[in-house]
């Protein structure tokens, strides 16, 4: 019977639309959370480009006030929940069974109902613009009051918020069953690759976060139909419990983004620069700290909001305190390129943007948390740039990375690097154009998600929107890319890059339908780390 | 010598500063734009300061004391910035594969990492010592000799001086609101004070430690002057409590600083600082003018005035909903050109009270405008746009639908 099943499986694998409907296989279900992650990302770019064609001038132009919020909202729940979370969730998909020699993932038919929910919650979230009342207009932190007046949209904002909590959920579920009870013998937690540790850690932020998001806006929508007033201070409740609920999950949603991003970074840079990673361990438990710290520190998104000042110092003391495992794993990065021998194609000139830019990111994320100076900070400006220096240069590019990175896995073919570099040089240059005037802007007194402003702020705001088109434009360059990559180009090797390490570089390119049937003997130099 | 010349035109074209704005040429080529955009990011940082790069000094101890505090982190992170990336990029170019060089293969050292792990510890508690004494300073609320109450509404504050029993209302001012529609006939540069301006400033007297209250009717904004150096959400049902005191004499603004809906960025913050002698004479002017004008809106009056102050108070309290052509916006603010409220006789009363009590998103302005301003508008509003339904309200007639 079960020689039935096997032989079913290696010689008729599954065809046509149902292949991918019925998937129960890690690569596939992966694939399509990659795909469905770059037609978002697509979706929510071109919601930001529509904000910069408004913001390229004072005056109004293109929009209308109440659409360019929904733009502003829907662009931030796009690009978070339907780009960067998904994309993790592919790589997670397709590299944790080929990493730790697992065949699949521990819960197939789950896998494919995490990823086949996703896009009804995006086609219901995205549905809401052509309602009556329009999209979801009150920021994408759907702070009550404001978010109560929102028209036909509500409830499905509510449900696509529930819906795409789910997907996570399980996927989050499912990456932690099969990463505690699949690994090939031998693989101790401290022998796993780095990604895999950053994904196990993330995994468990999911499964504590996303629970409490969901109860914050069942109550948003218990207040609004049901006659609760759990938010509403004419009832006896407090607008702010809902941003204290809300940045419970927020926070270590942040890290939720970051975390993965790590990994990729810790896996690409030892393999270019021919030298293993350093302090291992370190990251490790610089990673665990970091995870565990992100739940203490949720107030610092809202030091506006009036809290008593011994909540204030502990939230500044111990957002500070962030810092240093992330500088543990800023300094372990150049560690590892340190004496190395490096080359740079596009996975590691992403990596070593992303070290760089992401570190500014971090550098602005610190003055932020020092709460006096955060009172002029916040809601500006300023505060985009330092999201958006961490979140695209930060964690896209990292997604970039590992996309240049293990595509020959995927597809059996080498990209084309000289497109990919001319990729990665316009994406970087555009994406500092775009936001490194943002700072300025902020610090000057812009306000975030205003659609319109005074002329002072005009020169600042037209390079940013140059910068912006200009990266949007750049990342069509990709999409050739990958297309041409799928298509053919030169054959990649089982081990695509002289200096990777690791069980997916064991398996042929492109990885076969089915991996690790039976489990890989470990040689030593593998589980060096 | 080039160089020279070539910045001292493009600062010609960019002296985008507040003092020369008004003498700027208006510009609307977009062309003539980029051209300038792409020019600017090849100029020395010198030029750039001239237009708002920083954080500003403001004019309060506090606001002084924070520029310094932001400028001290700014400096260390930049300095920290500069060594890491110093060394990664010392290290890319030798350390690469192409000049010959083979890998070490050393990957811990507990040495440095312990190193690298106390120097940030040491760092951060250098920043959190002074910017924790600054905190305290700033929550210390007592001994002031003002109260006003910052209350958010959408889209407009209301201050309300506690100790002088005085309220006004702080509207974008006309200007603003005309050139922010969505037509081509408009031009914002024209408006030095774009957005930024409004009919009511909020008058404080200098050198007084005033306490401001924030808090909001209907949803969360957030009352911020950048020149005082803080700013602090309104919140429905909750006050917060702050404090300032203005040195220097002048005029500073702001804006709403938390999404508040569609007029979120439309709803600026205009303080005027004057003398405590200058600041006594305006609350007594203001009084009187508030009393006299209660007294005046009680008259009669002809369609003609009616007409006129009633698109007045349409501007400021009702276009930015119901638009300039009463139109509405579709599905969330309902058009009244045509509308059955604004035109069928026997509505006239529920006109009447929708404007008095508000009803669903609507808020109600009967606190806000008196007996002559509801008058006016709400026959504005039947006669304006084609509805000419030739009907006059009075004062009387809203006063008989207040309870």
């Amino acid at each position: 019977m079960s020689t039935v099943a096997h032989e079913h499986d290696h010689h008729h694998a599954p065809t046509g639309l149902k292949r991918w409907i019925f998937s129960t296989n890690h690569k596939d279900i992966g694939t399509l959370y990659l795909i469905f992650s770059l037609m978002m990302f697509f979706i929510g770019g071109a919601m930001a480009m529509i904000i910069r064609a408004e913001l390229f001038q004072p005056g109004l132009q293109f929009v209308d006030p109440q659409f360019y919020n929904s733009m502003v909202t829907v662009h931030a729940l796009i690009m978070i929940f339907g780009a960067v979370m998904p994309a993790g969730v592919g790589l997670a998909n397709w590299m944790i069974p080929l990493m730790i020699g697992a065949p699949d993932m521990a819960l197939p038919r789950m896998n494919n109902m995490s990823f086949w929910i996703l896009p009804f919650g995006f086609a219901l979230l995205i549905s809401t613009l052509f309602m009556n009342g329009g999209g979801p207009a009150g920021g994408w932190t759907m702070y009550p009051p404001l978010v109560l007046q929102l028209g036909d949209a509500f409830p499905f904002l509510i449900f696509t918020v529930h819906i795409l909590g789910v997907s996570s959920i399980m996927g989050a579920i499912n990456i932690i069953a099969t990463v505690f009870n699949m690994r090939a013998p031998g693989m101790t937690l401290m022998k796993m690759p780095l990604f895999v540790w950053t994904w196990v850690i993330t995994a468990f932020l999911l499964i504590a976060s996303l629970p409490v998001l969901a109860g914050a806006v069942t109550m948003l929508l218990t207040d609004k139909y049901f006659g609760t007033s759990f938010f509403n201070a004419a009832g006896g409740g407090d607008p702010v419990l809902f941003q204290h609920i809300f940045w419970f999950f927020g926070h270590p949603e942040v890290y939720i983004l970051a975390l993965p991003a790590f990994g990729i970074v810790s896996t690409i840079i030892p393999t270019f620069a021919r030298k293993p990673l350093f302090g291992y361990a370190s990251m490790v438990y610089a990673t665990a700290s970091i995870a565990i710290l992100s739940f203490f520190v949720w107030a610092h998104h809202m030091f506006t909001v009036g809290m008593p000042i011994k909540g204030e110092l502990f939230f500044m003391y111990a957002t500070m305190l962030i810092a240093v495992p992330t500088g543990v794993k800023v300094f372990n990065w150049m560690a590892t390129m340190w004496k190395g021998a490096m080359t740079f194609e596009a996975p590691m000139l992403f990596s070593i943007a992303f070290v760089i830019l992401f570190t500014i990111g971090g550098f602005s994320g610190l003055m932020l948390g020092i709460t006096p100076v955060d009172f002029q900070y916040h809601d500006t400006y300023f505060v985009v740039a330092h999201f958006h220096y961490v979140l695209l240069t930060g964690a896209v590019f990292s997604l970039m990375a590992a996309a240049y990175y293990w595509l020959p896995k995927w597809t059996g073919y080498m990209y084309d690097e000289k497109l990919a570099k001319i990729h990665f040089w316009l994406s970087t240059i555009a994406a500092n154009v775009l936001f490194f005037p943002q700072h300025f802007l902020g610090l000057a007194g812009m306000p975030r998600r205003i659609p319109d402003y005074n002329i002072v702020f005009a020169d600042f705001n037209m390079i940013s929107s140059i910068g912006g088109f200009a990266y949007g434009i750049s990342q069509l360059l990709f999409v050739y890319i990958v297309i041409k990559c799928a298509l053919g180009g030169k054959k990649a090797k089982a081990q695509a890059w002289e200096g990777a390490k690791g069980l997916e570089w064991t398996v042929p390119s492109p990885a076969p339908f089915h991996t690790f049937e039976t489990p890989p003997k470990l040689t030593k130099s593998m589980l060096e780390n | 010598m080039l160089q020279i010349s070539y910045i001292y035109t493009v600062k010609k074209i960019f002296t985008l500063n507040y003092l020369s704005i008004a003498k700027r040429e208006s510009m609307t080529s977009i062309f003539k734009k980029i051209i300038q955009a792409l020019a600017l990011v090849t100029l020395p940082i010198s030029v750039f300061a001239e237009w708002g790069l920083n954080m500003r000094e403001g004019v309060t101890p506090i606001s002084q004391k924070v520029y310094d505090m932001h400028m001290v982190s700014l400096w260390v992170v930049t300095i920290i910035g500069i060594v890491v990336f110093g060394i990664m990029f010392w290290s890319i170019f030798h350390h690469r594969k192409s000049r010959g060089v083979k890998p070490a293969k050393f990957s811990h050292s507990t040495t440095v990492e312990i190193i690298w792990t106390a120097i940030p510890l040491l760092i951060i508690i250098g920043l959190a010592i002074p910017a924790t004494k600054l905190l305290i300073e700033m929550d210390d609320t007592s001994d002031t000799a003002l109260t006003v109450k910052a209350v958010g509404y959408q889209w407009k504050w209301k201050y309300e001086y506690l100790e002088d029993d005085l309220t006004i209302y702080s509207n974008l001012d006309e200007k603003s609101v005309e050139l922010s529609q969505r037509v081509d006939s408009v031009d914002p540069m024209e408006h030095p004070d774009y957005l930024l301006d409004v009919d009511e400033p909020l008058v404080l007297p200098t050198n007084t430690k005033i306490r401001i209250l924030t808090t909001a009717n209907d949803v969360i904004h957030a009352w911020w002057v950048p020149d005082l150096g803080w700013k602090r959400d309104a919140i429905p049902g909750f006050i917060n409590d702050n404090w300032t005191m203005i040195n220097e004499p002048g005029t500073y603004r702001g804006q709403c600083a938390e999404i508040c809906g569609k007029g979120h960025g439309y709803m600026p913050i205009v303080v005027k600082a004057v003398s405590m002698d200058e600041y006594k004479t305006w609350v007594a002017e203001k009084k009187q003018s508030q009393e006299a004008a209660a007294a005046a809106s009680n008259k009669e009056m002809s369609m003609e005035e009616l007409m006129t102050k009633g698109e007045a108070v349409y501007k400021a309290n009702c276009l930015a909903c119901h638009q300039a052509n009463g139109q509405g916006v579709q599905g969330v603010f309902p058009a009244l050109a045509g509308s059955e409220i604004a035109t069928k006789a026997e509505n006239l009363k529920t006109h009447i009270t929708h404007i008095i009590y508000g009803k669903n998103l609507m808020p109600a302005f009967g606190e806000q405008l008196n007996d002559g301003d509801i008058a006016a508008v709400t026959t504005y509003e039947r006669n304006a746009w084609g509805n000419d339904t030739g009907d006059m309200v009075q004062a009387a007639d809203v006063a008989a639908e207040r309870k």
